[in-house]
């Protein structure tokens, strides 16, 4: 049951992705481009998600637990380093460059194109990069 | 290349984004980021997280095929950049973003929602970095 509520959970969350126009990279290109073809699109969805979401978790949180047992896991850390401000900056330049964020791009494997299993490739061995190098984050800490 | 200015489809689908965070927590305590899913089952370090994030990917990749047989349509996906734009743009995504511990989703729709000082610093920055990339790709190279 926790399983078919998960895969429910991503097919709402997907469906949104698609609708909204978050998984189209002509417009997420265009939503950064204020100086060029501007479509301000991309603002209603975070608009509207965070609305949704803002809302929601309060109303959640008044429960004891979430239905499926196990308690809310929320993370607790408030602590703003490199790694955070560094790796979201990074993030970004990504982002830019590609048009295809990972929530917008797994939905999108759905529509069987090739430039999404390349994107979400690519992401894959993103992380592993990030794994291959973080042996080396003590002494770039000490720098 | 321009794209229409969709505020209803953009807003209704970014409420069924939040609509899928909120389950996600109400069900399973969980926040919706798709980095942290992504590369739970990438590594799979984390048996028993592994199973629901697995059915949650499954309803992701069903929903643009639900939305085809609902409209008729699959959603609308151009990407105006090429080949190698997307692999590098996908390795520098996978490589920020888990060094930044999220992305569009667990830091924009769920940190913002939670009012998490981390992801308030997370979001203008990768959103800054990526229209700084979006406007030197369009207006200083000229790509």
């Amino acid at each position: 049951m926790k399983l078919i509520f998960a895969l429910f959970t991503g097919l709402v969350f997907g469906v949104g992705s698609a609708i909204s126009g978050m998984m189209n990279p002509a417009k997420v290109f265009n939503f950064f481009d204020i100086a060029g073809t501007w479509d301000p699109s991309l603002a209603f969805v975070m608009g509207g998600a965070v609305v949704v979401t803002f809302i929601g978790y309060r109303l959640v949180w008044r429960r004891n637990a979430p239905l499926f047992g196990g308690g809310f896991q929320t993370p607790n850390n408030s602590t703003i380093d490199a790694r955070l401000v560094g790796g979201s900056a990074i993030f970004g330049i990504g982002w830019g460059i590609a048009g295809f964020c990972p929530g917008a791009a797994i939905p999108a494997l759905g529509t069987g194109r090739w430039e999404v299993v390349l994107f979400l490739a690519a992401v894959t061995a993103g992380f592993y990069a990030r794994r291959f190098l973080s042996p080396i984050q003590p002494i770039l800490k000490a720098v | 290349m321009e794209t229409l200015f969709t505020p209803f489809a953009s807003l209704g689908g970014g409420a069924l984004i939040g609509l899928g965070a909120v389950l996600l927590m109400l069900g399973l305590g969980r926040i919706l980021g798709a980095t942290g899913i992504m590369s739970g089952l990438v590594f799979a370090e984390n048996k028993s997280e592994f199973s629901w994030r697995a059915a949650m990917v499954v309803g992701m990749i069903l929903s643009p095929g639900l939305i085809f047989l609902v409209t008729g349509q699959m959603p609308e996906l151009s990407v105006p950049v090429n080949t190698l734009m997307i692999a590098i743009g996908g390795v520098v995504v996978g490589f920020g973003a888990s060094l930044g511990s999220g992305c569009t989703s667990g830091h924009g729709v769920c940190g913002l929602s939670r009012l998490s000082v981390r992801s308030i610093v997370a979001v203008p920055t990768f959103m800054a970095t990526a229209a700084i990339t979006v406007y030197l790709i369009r207006h200083v190279f000229g790509a």
